[in-house]
């Protein structure tokens, strides 16, 4: 105000004013939550072999926390009862608990909160989307359950967990804790193959580990809404961020719901922080006041 | 014919969606069959990657291990590895090397009360029934004590001294007045915990560890042997045998008892 009426002429200048902190902040607020907590499970399993302060060992694939906080890869138990072995009570109780957990949350919350990976295949969308590079070759969405299917079969025929052997998510966190060896290589290949070859390719396409949680992501209590999608100007945004943009269509174009239930959604909060116009928002699966369409 | 076309055209799709659902489970399979393929290669585990104490057979371990690594932490000695892409270890799987570090054979084995899923078996109690391998001495030509020296380092350094290792007294021929005393492994009492092969002076150790299948032959079902027989019954099986004279040998005196020593000879 005080600028405005010293310089009354002048008055465009005031309509973009240079974002400050905390709205920079608020503009990648999920983005900044979501890194933490990737970052801070990934610092928990590292502050003991780093540190020697040992809060919780082993890692993804099955970890103890405290001492008395069991957790298990259901991946990884999957593979276990293919290949024809039944783990100890410890196992099962921690898949218990992870599965229990994922089916509140929405199991692909997994996918974009926790996976070491998803930085990685971010970085890859967000370098494609910079470099301007189209097109390419990305397999049908279907293929991470055709493939999740097949290699459970495999395992079951050769009585080895075979997916184990190539798996670049426990490969990688576990290669961070352990020692990666070659695992580097793995993760620049899904990295260049995210980049040049298939956008969201490894994430949104192939990976088996994520097809399980989308198969515990049905019942998910928070979920995304575009509750206010009567003022959508279809700039896009949303789209070109979603690592599961085919979620967004039936929600925000569609005259049912406004609530994203798709089960590929993971639950990362993009499209609500890139949408200037503040159409999404997070909200429960219960929430009846957004099954009406607002209007602006 | 109008009425057609609309079935025509979805049968059309349905065609379409068909023969790409078809391209893209036919290509997942064929993925994994290759991945099978790859993963049974990948399975062999070389002679010198000993499982930690209490791992079921191979196969059965490489469906039980979840390579969470709770072992190699659990471990107080640090000895143990969780096999990165790259090593000919299956991924991810925990091992050691014994000429880098043995196990130290903890009583209350706490990498096997570590391990969540039983890949490490519980049922094993005393780790003196644990059999992480056989150690074998396998170079005779080098080990010292075979040269006609007291290394005994293997023997000394055996957390199942005179059991799993014992030294057999030799005659050696080549001085004609010293003993041999041989580093011996007993499969009965060894745990395969690579102390030996550890601290073997060699710069390559002659007694090493391999696992039990590599290290040890067996016998036909059928073969008896006839001083456990006899001590289990008391006598022997057959009774008394005729002591039949050894024919044209008659009148022929006695050989001659040892040969006396040398006396010319110098150490």
């Amino acid at each position: 105000m005080e600028k405005a009426s010293a310089a009354p002429g002048n008055t465009t200048d005031a309509v973009v004013p240079a974002p400050t902190f905390f709205a920079r902040l608020r503009w990648g607020k999920w983005l900044l939550l979501r890194r933490m907590s990737q970052a801070g499970i990934l610092g928990l399993f590292l502050l003991g072999p780093w540190f020697g302060i040992w809060i919780v060992t082993g890692n993804l694939s099955s970890s103890m926390t405290l001492g008395v906080l069991p957790l298990t890869d259901p991946l990884l138990i999957m593979q276990s009862w293919a290949a024809g072995y039944m783990p100890y009570q410890d196992a099962l109780i921690g898949v218990a608990i992870v599965v229990a957990f994922y089916l509140l949350v929405g199991g692909r919350v997994f996918c974009s909160w926790v996976c070491p990976v998803n930085p990685i295949t971010d970085a890859a969308a967000a370098l494609r989307r910079k470099l301007g590079i189209k097109g390419g070759r990305a397999p049908a969405a279907s293929t991470r359950y055709w493939l999740l299917g097949s290699l459970l079969v495999t395992a079951f025929v050769t009585g080895n967990m075979v997916w184990e052997f190539v798996n670049p998510v426990s490969m990688l966190h576990r290669g961070l804790i352990f020692g990666m060896g070659f695992g580097w290589l793995v993760v620049l290949g899904i990295f260049l193959y995210d980049l040049l070859v298939a956008s969201r390719g490894w994430c949104g396409h192939l990976c088996p580990m994520g097809a399980t949680y989308a198969l515990l992501n049905r019942t998910a209590v928070p979920r995304v809404s575009a509750a206010k999608r009567a003022a959508c100007d279809d700039c896009m945004d949303c789209f070109t961020v979603c690592p599961e943009p085919q979620v967004i269509r039936p929600a925000l174009k569609g005259d049912g719901s406004p609530l994203i239930k798709d089960p590929e959604c993971t639950n990362c909060g993009r499209c609500i922080e890139v949408c200037a116009l503040d159409v999404f928002r997070f909200t429960t699966r219960f929430s009846a006041s957004t099954h009406r369409r607002t209007t602006s | 014919m109008a009425a057609s076309t609309p079935v025509k055209e979805s049968r059309r799709q349905f065609l379409a969606t068909l023969s790409k659902v078809a391209g893209v489970a036919g290509g997942a399979c064929l993925f994994s069959l290759g991945l099978g393929l790859y993963a049974r290669q990948a399975s062999a585990l070389p002679a010198q990657a000993l499982r930690p104490p209490g791992a079921l057979v191979e196969d059965a371990f490489l469906a039980a291990c979840l390579r969470c690594g709770l072992c190699v932490h659990g471990c107080p000695y640090d000895m143990l590895k969780l096999a990165s892409p790259g090593t000919p270890v299956a991924t991810g799987t925990p091992y050691f090397t014994a000429r880098d570090k043995p196990c130290e054979m903890c009583e209350d084995i706490p990498c096997v009360a570590a391990c969540p899923s039983g890949a490490l078996d519980r049922s094993l109690k005393d780790i003196g029934k644990a059999r992480m391998g056989l150690a074998a001495l396998v170079d005779q030509e080098n080990c010292l004590n075979f040269l006609g020296l007291r290394c005994d380092v293997c023997y000394r350094v055996c957390p199942v001294i005179d059991k799993a290792i014992t030294l057999e007294n030799l005659h050696n021929p080549r001085s004609d007045r010293h003993a041999l005393l041989l580093p011996t492994v007993h499969s009965e009492h060894c745990t395969g915990c690579g102390k030996c092969e550890r601290a073997c002076v060699l710069p390559e150790a002659a007694i090493k560890i391999y696992p039990i299948k590599l290290a040890k032959g067996s016998l036909p079902d059928h073969y008896r042997k006839s001083w456990e027989e006899k001590a289990a019954h008391g006598g022997s099986l057959i009774g008394e045998q005729i002591q039949l004279p050894v024919r044209g040998m008659e009148g022929t005196p006695p050989a001659p008892a040892q040969p006396t020593l040398d006396s010319t000879w110098k150490p």
